[in-house]
């Protein structure tokens, strides 16, 4: 702020409050001749006004603000450049507050940063500091119950487009990750997106119906086009993340026009990364909690397999 | 006849604006009723972009200040400065161009903002074309307040005439810097302001339409209409000026309470948190002035409704202003910023206040224009004060206990550091209230069709009455 800038500022807030407290000063006496029940003497239809005084109590309300305004002026900053005597500013409080809490935590998070992920799984009260975190950073796109929506992946199904090892997780919330399919319309036409689409059906688990007439001209372009990134077998590539398209899950919609609409028009995701924002000892607790979100799943099908 | 209607008041554009005020307030709260409802069910929205929260909810918030609160104001104000200064209008002609011109700029907005053509500015959503239009209308308006002030026939200005000519002149000056803009084509412009300049001057705006529309504006309906029922002369002179000019240097200063602990600069965040505190005593300034205006006739409260409006909205008053200086303070904002307790905050105001005090002048006002007595119902009127008054308690109520609800548990923190709740719990915990303040909206604006029905019964049959302009009392 330049000096004539800090002045101005000064002098208007000066003059305003300096003003109030004039305005009050000359007008608190009672005037000898306005005693109660008496009226200005003006009539507007009808309307008349008493002269009375201003109420006592009204303007010791009034004069307390003002002086409570002076001390806090004297105080904290307000008065164009002067910073107040006891120096504070937000930035100053926030960083105090953060060094404060790193303070009081940090020993905590880095007890559990020395430890696996692995090793996390068996420590229900770091998955619950996980959870917390996980719950009110990454709950906008993900769900605060980690079941994601249509374009944000689900985290407890098991089906990974990064991989789902400890160390891919960590990585996809460290750096984020850029989800970037092309849009296939122009090269391949309406039909030609229509009849990819008929064979990955044909192909897919679930045993949906497909139209079997565009099956042999989709294989073939298919395998020209999409088996780069997603397989000869549609199973995917996590290290592109590239998704699987045999299996159930389809994170852009799973009916006929919302996979048309993906082939044709591409996909631009974005999970950002985090590492600026949550820091590594953060990071490795929601790893944690988030690698425990599938584990469930895979140890109930590590049993079920087992009984059958 | 000409010579005849010299003698009278003009009426006429009064009794457009009152009737336009009853209609335009049920459309207002029945929208807010809507996004009411729509907090609790989403699915009312229709899977339709025209009828969603973000383009419904400045809907609202325009058609209960602008198309509501601004015919109450143009009603009154213009009733009021031919009452008090013993003159008519200046011009029937330009009344009529800013009765219908105010009209026009009511239903563009009601068609543009569904349609989602926004500046996206707070209580200044309108685009580029209507707010040229709002800048014409208003100086017509102006033109004809102050032309008929300067023709009184009263020594002085009647101090209800100094609150409606602030307003005036202070809303033209506000809208016309906050809505500065580059306009891209005929739907779409932006703010020629940026940043963190753009938030200040934005508030700036947003807390003086506060001030000076919303408060200044219906401070002038108190000043002439709570003496006026009451029959009693008003408290004292000497307060109305010292508050008078007290209320508007200070509100100014207001607008950065709006952006505590933002990227705002900390000495423009802590004027606004001081001169708001400094404000609570001009502000209650009025408050006394109107009730203490009541002492000597306070049986009146048992038998005429209207006085029960009035004074219910100065409570009001006195408890928003009061909550408003407390809610500026830094360690009080940190707390209520972002909650629904700000929303309380306005519609303490703006049901509480604004609507009572305006409902209260209607009612007063309207018998007089159609040759009536009174209104066709008193009963009515009794009936509409106890569902306004059990309405906006309920809403209230319930909006502070979920603000302050989500305050504490977006602050609460586990022995381990992080955070206690997600935000979609604060959001689960609040949903009870949202029942509860829907249930207090529909409350209010059924008191609004009460009324719709008692004015038109009032009006049905009626001749449209004139007044002779009596000649104002020597002094």
């Amino acid at each position: 702020m330049s000096n004539f800038w800090s002045i101005y500022i000064i002098a208007i807030v000066v003059i305003n409050i300096a003003g109030c407290a004039a305005l009050l000063f000359f007008t608190r006496k009672k005037k000898e001749s306005s005693t109660q029940g008496k009226t200005t003497g003006h009539v507007y239809d009808g309307i008349e006004e008493y002269d009375n005084p201003l109420p006592r109590w009204w303007l010791w309300m009034f004069y307390i603000t003002i002086i409570f305004s002076v001390i806090y002026l004297v105080l904290y900053p307000g008065l164009g450049k002067f910073q107040g005597v006891l120096g504070w500013s937000q930035v100053n409080q926030y960083n105090e507050e953060v060094a404060k809490a790193d303070e009081q935590f940090m020993p905590m998070y880095e007890k559990y940063a020395a430890m696996s992920v692995e090793e996390l799984q068996n420590k229900p009260e770091a998955l619950d500091m996980g959870q917390s975190i996980f719950a009110n950073t990454c709950f906008g796109c993900h769900g605060a119950d980690g079941r994601g929506a249509l374009g944000f992946p689900d985290l407890t199904d098991n089906d990974w487009l990064y991989g789902g090892t400890p160390e891919q997780i960590k990585k996809s919330i460290v750096d984020g990750r850029r989800g970037l399919m092309p849009a296939w319309e122009a090269t391949l036409g309406e039909q030609g997106v229509s009849e990819v689409i008929h064979y990955v059906l044909s192909k897919n688990n679930a045993e949906r119906s497909f139209r079997e007439e565009l099956v042999e001209a989709g294989e073939t372009k298919y395998n020209q086009f999409c088996a780069a990134c997603h397989g000869k077998d549609l199973t995917g590539n996590v290290a592109l993340g590239a998704a699987n398209l045999a299996d159930t899950v389809w994170l852009h919609g799973g009916s006929i026009s919302m996979i048309k609409n993906t082939v044709a028009n591409g996909i631009q995701a974005n999970m950002p990364a985090h590492k600026d924002i949550l820091g590594e000892e953060k990071i490795h607790l929601v790893t944690a909690y988030v690698y425990s979100l599938s584990r469930d799943e895979q140890v109930q099908a590590l049993e079920d397999g087992g009984q059958k | 006849m000409s010579e005849l209607k010299k003698e009278n008041y003009n009426y006429k554009v009064i009794r457009q604006f009152a009737v336009m005020s009853v209609i335009w307030g049920i459309v207002g709260m029945a929208v807010g009723v809507l996004i009411a409802a729509q907090l609790m069910f989403p699915a009312l929205n229709f899977d339709t972009s025209w009828l969603s929260f973000g383009r419904l909810r400045p809907l609202h918030t325009n058609a209960v200040i602008f198309a509501f609160g601004g015919c109450v104001l143009m009603a009154t104000s213009l009733y009021c400065v031919q009452r008090t200064s013993h003159t008519r209008l200046i011009s029937d002609k330009l009344a009529a161009f800013v009765f219908w011109g105010w009209q026009l700029i009511i239903v563009l907005a009601a068609v543009t903002l569904p349609l989602g053509y926004t500046s996206g500015k707070e209580y200044a959503e309108l685009e580029w074309p209507i707010d040229i239009l709002i800048t014409i209308v208003w100086v017509a308006y102006a033109i004809l307040f102050f032309g008929t002030v300067i023709k009184r026939k009263t020594s002085h200005i009647y101090v209800a005439n100094w609150f409606f000519g602030a307003f005036i002149l202070t809303v033209a000056v506000l809208h016309l810097v906050n809505s500065a803009a580059y306009p891209v084509d005929t739907w779409k412009s932006y703010s020629v302001y940026a940043g963190a300049v753009d938030a200040m001057v934005q508030w700036w705006y947003g807390h003086n339409a506060v001030g000076f529309y919303l408060t200044a504006g219906f401070l002038g309906i108190m000043y002439y209409f709570v003496p006026k029922q009451a029959g009693r002369p008003v408290y004292s002179y000497r307060l109305s000026i010292v508050h008078f000019w007290a209320l508007i240097a200070v509100y100014m200063w207001a607008g950065p309470h709006h952006l505590h602990y933002s990227s705002l600069p900390d000495w423009a965040q802590s004027l606004g948190m001081v001169f708001s505190l400094i404000l609570l005593a001009p502000s209650w300034g009025g408050m006394i002035n109107g009730i203490m205006t009541l002492s000597g006739a306070w049986h009146k409260l048992r038998t005429d409704p209207i006085i029960k409006f009035l004074i219910v909205s100065l409570s009001f008053y006195g408890m928003s202003t009061f909550e408003g200086p407390m809610m500026s303070i830094k360690t009080v904002n940190a707390l209520s910023h972002n909650t629904d307790w700000t929303i309380g905050h306005v519609h303490s105001g703006a049901l509480g206040w604004v609507a009572m005090v305006s409902i209260g002048a209607i009612y007063s006002l309207l018998p007089g224009l159609f040759g009536k007595k009174e209104m066709f119902s008193v009963r009515l009127i009794n009936v509409h004060f106890w569902l306004s008054t059990i309405g906006v308690v309920l809403y209230i109520a319930a909006m502070w206990i979920a603000g302050i609800t989500q305050g504490l548990m977006w602050r609460a923190t586990n022995a381990d550091g992080t955070l206690t709740y997600s935000f979609v719990q604060s959001l689960e915990a609040t949903y009870p209230y949202y029942g509860i303040r829907l249930l207090g909206g529909i409350i209010f604006l059924a008191g609004m069709f009460l009324m719709a029905y008692n004015v038109f019964k009032t009006i049905g049959g009626s001749e449209k009455a004139d007044t002779r302009i009596p000649e104002p009392v020597a002094h």
